[in-house]
């Protein structure tokens, strides 16, 4: 009983290498998933992010779905590489809202004029009120949200045109 | 010394300049890049046009957003009580952006957004513990420095009264026993 | 040809430790013990060669010799002279040359001045010692080499990271290294130990100043780090149980458990196992600590240039160390007797308590440090350990243990009465009342630690000094001076920590130019901001004028700096040091309306804690001076006898 003892640091020392190799062998990845998938979008009630614009409520997502849910920025340097992949769902048929993050409507149409304007809906969110409700820890991040209301998906970062097929899927799936 | 504390958002977020690290990364926005030089503009004005003629030219690489930083998020509430409240919870929370700081210490704009919203609802009377729960719910344990009691975490909140045990275990045979 | 002669001196080096391991390896069977002879001066060339082959590095550096890879990538002509010396070990190759060279170094000042324990047990620790060696000279030559040339010299360097251009940065990690390499060469002695069955005074005589020079070096990496910390990230916080800073808190706590398990040892000849135990834990911890900081795999707010291959090699390393000495731990510790029992109330027994205590805090960190890897390793769902599990997991030991910190000293060794000691400790405990009254009476409401913290540190404060009382001074042994000192420190240290928390004043503002806000008793006053430059820097400067209660008006000037080269942002605070505190000044940004953010902050009392912390390390000093002093007399006196 007292040899088996002995071997007691030893044996923490293994669980100590096993869980630090792990630690080493996992892929980096820092992001911060939203726990909200697969529950209500939190109800808001944004301004208009954009001049001419309508305001944009959750309440505006009831029965209509699936749709995609855009947090962006006109500040947002990836944002910029994704607009095109967003015109290109647009154009497939995909209905696309906007929350645009510590924004100003202007800065919002400039960016606009400038890389295209796939939204439906944009909302402003002046103080990331919303992105927290959320769970959203970026932009840009795109979320999948069904007729019901429900976040069924997060995209996390820029569109890339290969997450295109994804992001279909989701919103097959959501359907 | 300034590379003991030094944030490139790069290498901390893998994929480059999705956000950054508020004042500790490059920046364009509300970063300044100027030359010193002569002033004949009033000084106070001279950085502010400086900061936004070089905000146009500067690459806009890892930008901040524009908009200045939310009431709250770095102004204190008047009640001293709600806001050493708010404090202590802001502590203990984790920036989701610069991932090794609280909020309380972040320079990240989207920290700055969350003391905001811990100041708001603390004013409004809302418990702290609700106001992490409330965190926990959307961002997962992560965001809360302070581990839940839970399954998961009784070895971790066990660990000093075991340890302390298995101290004293070993130790009882040091010493003589007396009648 | 400088760079050829230092790799030249690294390949003979490796040899000559190689040797050393197998030389030492063939001594310790029986039989052919005159092999042992080769390895004390092997150890000393080898320490030489190191040194010749760091020296060499130096001089191409110095020389800004650019056809040598290392210097083009690190180092620029433009330079001053110092960055060019300190980006020596500014970069990873250089700086695990410096760690051979040091280790390389203790190995052979191991094989000239120990003369306490046997040779059989020199031989075994001068092996262990090569044998750790070898698997850092392994990474340098295969492959991190040093002293790799290019194939077309560069025109000019790509200079040192402008951020890492800091006389504290140049001698931050040769302070490191000396004390991680302190701690290997007790870990030597350990392995040794067991080896040869000889854990025993002598053992923990010879082991001691290396113990105690260890832990001097990481008392000052670790009280020069937190102060970094403080004044650099502008938040005002000084302790942020950060996995980097926890990494570098846990070889420290093993040290401060070894440093008094081997005075028991060495005084009693008792606590045999688990002092060989504590040293394999306290090499372990800075193999670990380095592992952590150099992996990468646990986020932290100090940047490191991590490199998850190089912690995978340490990690390598690691396990044949640590797990190898740890197998021979199991396997040989059975024959050895722990020795005497002890009194409970005895000078011994509250060392004894004194490492329980240590442990269990060092074990707190540790298990808080790596738990969330651990749980993403089992569920992988992610959480976070931090300030309030540490504070309420660690903190109440630690009160507790610094309690009887003021207790253990007036204790005598083998047997002493309970009586007597309260006795002794009558006017500590009056203190730490009358504290206690004056809070409660004076003082807002503070929270249950930090009334604590100032309650003891008060009282330990009495109690520390209290083993000079009735002494003649002249006569007190340098090394109880600075047991008196160090343990002083660590209740200085304490009261500054209580009064940070407690009595903090802080006011977060903006301001428009020419307003004047109230922080504690000081009036600040924002009187201007305007852009300077510095060498490779631009910055925003705010002048702040600040008075006490309408005094004497002083200014301070925080800015908000831009590094060009890699572009970067740092907030440099204005800090006014008081005899009683620090204003704490910093400089945000500006808003819609042109007002300024200012953070500013009064801090009564804070320095305390850093002040602790160099009497920490000044108590050991000295009483690593006096043990030297001591055997160096002891030994005079047998010679000539």
């Amino acid at each position: 009983m007292k040899r088996f003892w002995l071997w007691a640091p030893l044996a923490g020392f293994v669980i100590f290498f096993g869980v630090v190799a792990f630690g080493l062998i996992r892929p980096d990845n820092r992001q911060i998933a939203s726990q909200m998938v697969g529950k209500p979008l939190p109800a808001f009630d944004l301004p208009a992010g954009a001049p001419g614009r309508t305001g944009f409520s959750s309440k505006d997502l009831q029965g209509e779905g699936p749709r995609l849910l855009n947090v962006f920025a006109s500040w947002c340097v990836p944002c910029i590489a994704e607009a095109p992949v967003l015109m290109q769902l647009k154009n497939q048929g995909v209905t696309i809202d906007a929350i645009a993050i510590r924004d100003r409507p202007e800065d919002v149409a400039t960016f606009l004029a400038r890389n295209g304007d796939p939204y439906d809906k944009i909302g402003s969110d002046t103080a990331s009120r919303v992105q927290l409700a959320m769970g959203s820890s970026g932009v840009p991040e795109t979320f999948v949200i069904d007729a019901k209301g429900v976040i069924r998906h997060q995209h996390i970062g820029d569109i890339r045109p290969e997450d295109v097929p994804e992001i279909l899927a989701q919103l097959e799936k959501a359907r | 010394m300034k590379g003991f504390v030094l944030k490139p958002s790069r290498n901390l977020l893998g994929e480059g300049d999705r956000t950054k690290c508020g004042d500790r990364a490059a920046g364009g926005g509300n970063t300044l890049r100027f030359a010193p030089g002569p002033s004949t503009i009033p000084k106070q004005g001279l950085a502010r046009i400086l900061a936004f003629a070089l905000a146009l030219v500067a690459t806009p690489a890892l930008a901040d957003s524009n908009l200045p930083a939310a009431k709250w998020a770095n102004e204190q509430l008047p009640d001293p009580r709600q806001e050493a409240e708010a404090r202590t919870l802001m502590l203990t929370l984790r920036c989701i952006v610069c991932q090794g700081q609280s909020i309380a210490d972040s320079d990240a704009e989207l920290a700055g957004d969350m003391r905001a919203m811990v100041r708001t609802r603390i004013a409004a009377g809302e418990k702290p513990e609700a106001i992490r729960q409330w965190l926990i719910e959307r961002y997962g344990q992560w965001v809360s420095y302070k581990p839940l009691v839970e399954p998961m975490t009784w070895p971790l909140w066990l660990a000093p009264l075991v340890l302390l045990g298995l101290g004293a275990f070993l130790a009882r045979g040091r010493f003589r026993r007396h009648r | 040809m400088i760079a050829e002669g230092g790799l030249a001196a690294l390949w003979l080096a490796a040899a000559l430790s190689l040797l050393q391991l197998i030389m030492g390896a063939v001594a310790l069977t029986p039989g052919r013990e005159e092999a042992g002879a080769m390895v004390r001066p092997v150890a000393i060339v080898q320490g030489l060669l190191t040194l010749l082959a760091f020296a060499a590095l130096i001089a191409v550096f110095v020389m800004s010799d650019m056809s040598v890879k290392l210097v083009a990538a690190n180092s620029s002509s433009m330079k001053p002279l110092l960055y060019k010396f300190a980006g020596t070990w500014g970069n990873h190759e250089g700086s695990m040359l410096m760690w051979v060279t040091i280790l390389g170094l203790a190995g052979a000042a191991v094989a000239i001045f120990e003369h306490r324990v046997s040779n059989r047990m020199l031989i075994a620790t001068l092996a262990a010692q090569a044998a750790i060696g070898l698997g850092f000279f392994a990474f340098l030559l295969f492959s991190s080499n040093p002293f790799e040339r290019l194939p077309i010299p560069a025109a000019d360097g790509q200079g040192l990271n402008p951020l890492l251009q800091d006389p504290g940065l140049a001698f931050h990690p040769p302070t490191l290294y000396l004390g991680y390499v302190g701690l290997s060469v007790a870990f030597s002695f350990a392995v040794g130990a067991l080896v040869t069955r000889e854990v025993n005074a002598a053992f923990a005589r010879a082991m001691r100043p290396w113990v105690l020079a260890a832990w001097i070096l990481l008392t000052i990496g670790i009280t020069a780090g937190s102060y970094w910390a403080y004044y650099e990230l502008g938040w005002g916080g000084w302790w942020f149980w950060d996995p980097v800073e926890n990494a570098s808190l846990m070889p420290w706590l093993a040290a401060t458990a070894l440093l008094h398990s081997v005075t028991v040892l060495a005084t009693r000849d008792s606590l045999r196992a688990w002092t060989v135990m504590l040293a394999v834990v306290a090499f372990s911890m800075s193999m670990v600590g380095t592992f952590l900081v150099r992996s990468g795999i646990l986020t932290s707010v100090h940047a490191f240039a991590v490199d998850p291959e190089r912690g995978s090699f340490i990690l390598a390393l690691l396990a044949l160390y640590i797990g190898g000495a740890l197998a021979l731990f199991a396997l040989r510790v059975s024959t050895v007797k722990e020795g005497a029992q002890f009194e409970a109330v005895s000078r011994e027994g509250a060392l004894v308590v004194n490492n329980l205590l240590l442990t269990a805090i060092l074990g707190i960190v540790f298990v808080g440090t790596l738990y969330p890897l651990f749980v993403e390793a089992l569920s992988g769902e992610k959480l976070s350990v931090g300030p309030p599990y540490f504070n309420s997991a660690a903190g109440p030991l630690a009160l507790l243990l610094v309690a009887l910190m003021a207790a253990g000293p007036l204790m005598r060794w083998r047997r002493d009465r309970l009586k007597t000691v309260l006795n002794r400790m009558a006017l500590p405990i009056l203190g730490t009342a009358v504290v206690l009254l004056l809070v409660v009476v004076f003082a807002p409401p503070i929270g249950v630690l930090p009334t604590l913290g100032l309650i003891l540190a008060v009282g330990v404060g009495i109690g520390s000094v209290a083993p000079l009382w009735g002494r003649n001074l002249r006569r007190t042994p340098l090394f109880t001076w600075g047991m008196v000192v160090a343990h002083l420190g660590i209740a200085v240290s304490l009261a500054g920590m209580a009064c940070e928390s407690a009595f903090t004043k802080e006011t977060l503002v903006a301001a428009k130019i020419g307003e004047t806000k109230q922080v504690g008793p000081f009036s600040v006053r924002l009187d201007d901001v305007e852009p300077v430059a510095g060498p490779n820097w631009t910055a925003l400067e705010a002048t702040l004028t600040a008075s006490r209660n309408g005094g004497t008006a002083f200014v301070l000037k925080p800015q908000s700096r831009s590094w060009p080269n890699p572009p970067t942002e740092t907030s440099e605070s204005a800090i006014s040091t008081r005899w009683d505190g620090q204003l704490y000044t910093v400089l945000g940004k500006q808003d819609e309306d042109g007002r300024w953010q200012l953070r500013l902050w009064w801090k009564p009392f804070v320095t305390l804690i850093w002040l602790g912390g160099g009497m920490i390390a000044l108590g050991g000093a000295l009483s690593l001076f006096g043990r030297v002093r001591r055997e160096r007399r002891y030994h005079d006196r047998i010679a000539y006898a």
